[in-house]
């Protein structure tokens, strides 16, 4: 059996270490699925991952990666970018990476509009050190270091995209891989900071504090509590509570960073007369 | 059936499905969700398409198999 996917992973390092149903998987296929659409040239891309279960996915695929440290994904991510405008560089991060100890770099990369394409595989709790909560745990859900249930108020990391001022945010979930696979082929098709948002399962950490044990249990809640963009808008504040929209929410044009820099040390030379 | 083997390969004259065994974890994902109830597990709960012929070739199972474990392929009706 050969399949696309065999074109782009280091099949030595399977089966993967993810436990059954984890959703990092189906997200791994999504990833690989819209490159391979695309027709990237693998050495050309950089695939750059914190530290969680998830950040495990730079282990498997086979292109230029980078596993660095939990929360800096995307700094070493903007380092590259910056020192060689012409690679395509994918960070991918966890929901406590990304929106937690990451959450700075996370504004200020979409600030910034740099030229990344980051996927934030939202699995709503911290998976590898055992069930902590993160800022996308949902209200009144249950994590290890939430035992009577979580009070905060999670961030919508959709909204905190968009004000941030990425150019192209949307949503997608591990139940809809068609979806999230397009999803992810136009955000890495697009010019400055892109986000993918994908809600995703972890049966382990988090279905087993929240009366979902098995994957099944976990893709069947993610398959109710997601609902498309037009279905979301005609529903009351009510109807919304505990529900994600999914699709594409933004897709916007505006001078990535590698371009206003390349700007400005052109006008650098000019005025000191090394042109 | 042979449970030692890594990879098994079911086919009718539409459509092909395989599974890598060694790679699946048996998490029930594709047989749960697969639209026609083609699949179903096996004493390890690793799925077997016992009703391929329902199939429809939509791929589902494959695209939600978060361990590359099984594929879907249609068979080119010309090897008949
Ligand atoms: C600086 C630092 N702080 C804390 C940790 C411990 N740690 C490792 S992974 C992780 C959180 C993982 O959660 P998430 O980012 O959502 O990824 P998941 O495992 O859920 O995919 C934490 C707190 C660390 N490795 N480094
Ligand atoms: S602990 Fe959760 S996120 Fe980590 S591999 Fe297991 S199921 Fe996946
Ligand atoms: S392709 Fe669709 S119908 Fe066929 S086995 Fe897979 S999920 Fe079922
Ligand atoms: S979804 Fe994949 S890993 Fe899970 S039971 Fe099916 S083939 Fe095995
Ligand atoms: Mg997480």
């Amino acid at each position: 059996m050969k399949t696309v996917i065999d074109n782009y992973i280091r099949k030595e390092m399977f089966p993967n270490i993810w436990c059954p149903g984890c959703g990092n998987g189906i997200v791994l296929g999504a990833i690989i699925r819209a490159i391979d659409e695309l027709k990237w040239d693998k050495n050309k891309i950089v695939a750059v991952s914190g530290i969680g279960c998830s950040s495990r996915i730079t282990g498997y695929v086979d292109f230029c990666t980078m596993n660095t440290t939990h929360g800096r994904a995307l700094p070493f991510a903007t380092g590259i970018k910056m020192a060689n405008h012409d690679l395509k560089v994918i960070v991918v991060m966890g929901d406590g990476d990304c929106s937690a100890i990451g959450g700075n770099h996370f504004i200020h990369a979409a600030r910034r509009n740099i030229d990344l394409t980051a996927i934030v595989i939202n699995n709503m709790i911290y998976g590898m050190t055992g069930g902590q909560y993160s800022p996308l745990t949902p209200t009144d859900k249950f994590g290890s270091t939430a035992p009577y249930g979580n009070i905060d108020q999670s961030f919508d990391l959709v909204e905190l995209a968009i004000t941030a001022g990425a150019s192209y945010v949307a949503r997608g979930t591990v139940y809809n891989p068609r979806q999230s696979t397009s999803l992810i082929k136009r955000a890495l098709n697009k010019k400055g900071f892109s986000v993918v948002e994908v809600i995703s399962d972890c049966p382990v950490s988090y279905g087993k504090m929240n009366k979902m044990k098995s994957p099944v249990d976990m893709l069947k809640w993610i398959k109710d509590i997601a609902v498309s963009k037009k279905v979301w808008e005609g529903l009351s504040p009510d109807e919304k509570k505990g529900k994600y929209a999914i699709g594409e929410f933004l897709s916007k044009d505006r001078p990535d960073y590698s371009e206003l820099y390349e700007e400005i040390i052109k006008k650098a030379q000019k005025m000191g007369g090394n042109e | 059936m042979n449970q030692k083997k890594i990879s098994e390969v079911y086919q009718n004259n539409s459509v092909k499905i395989s599974v890598r065994r060694e790679w699946c974890k048996s998490c029930g994902i594709c047989i749960e969700f697969c639209p026609k109830d083609v699949l179903v597990p096996d004493d390890q709960g690793k799925p077997i398409p016992e009703n391929i012929d329902a199939c429809i070739k939509c791929g589902l199972c494959e695209l939600r198999c978060p361990d590359f474990a099984i594929t879907v392929e249609g068979v080119d009706k010309k090897d008949e």
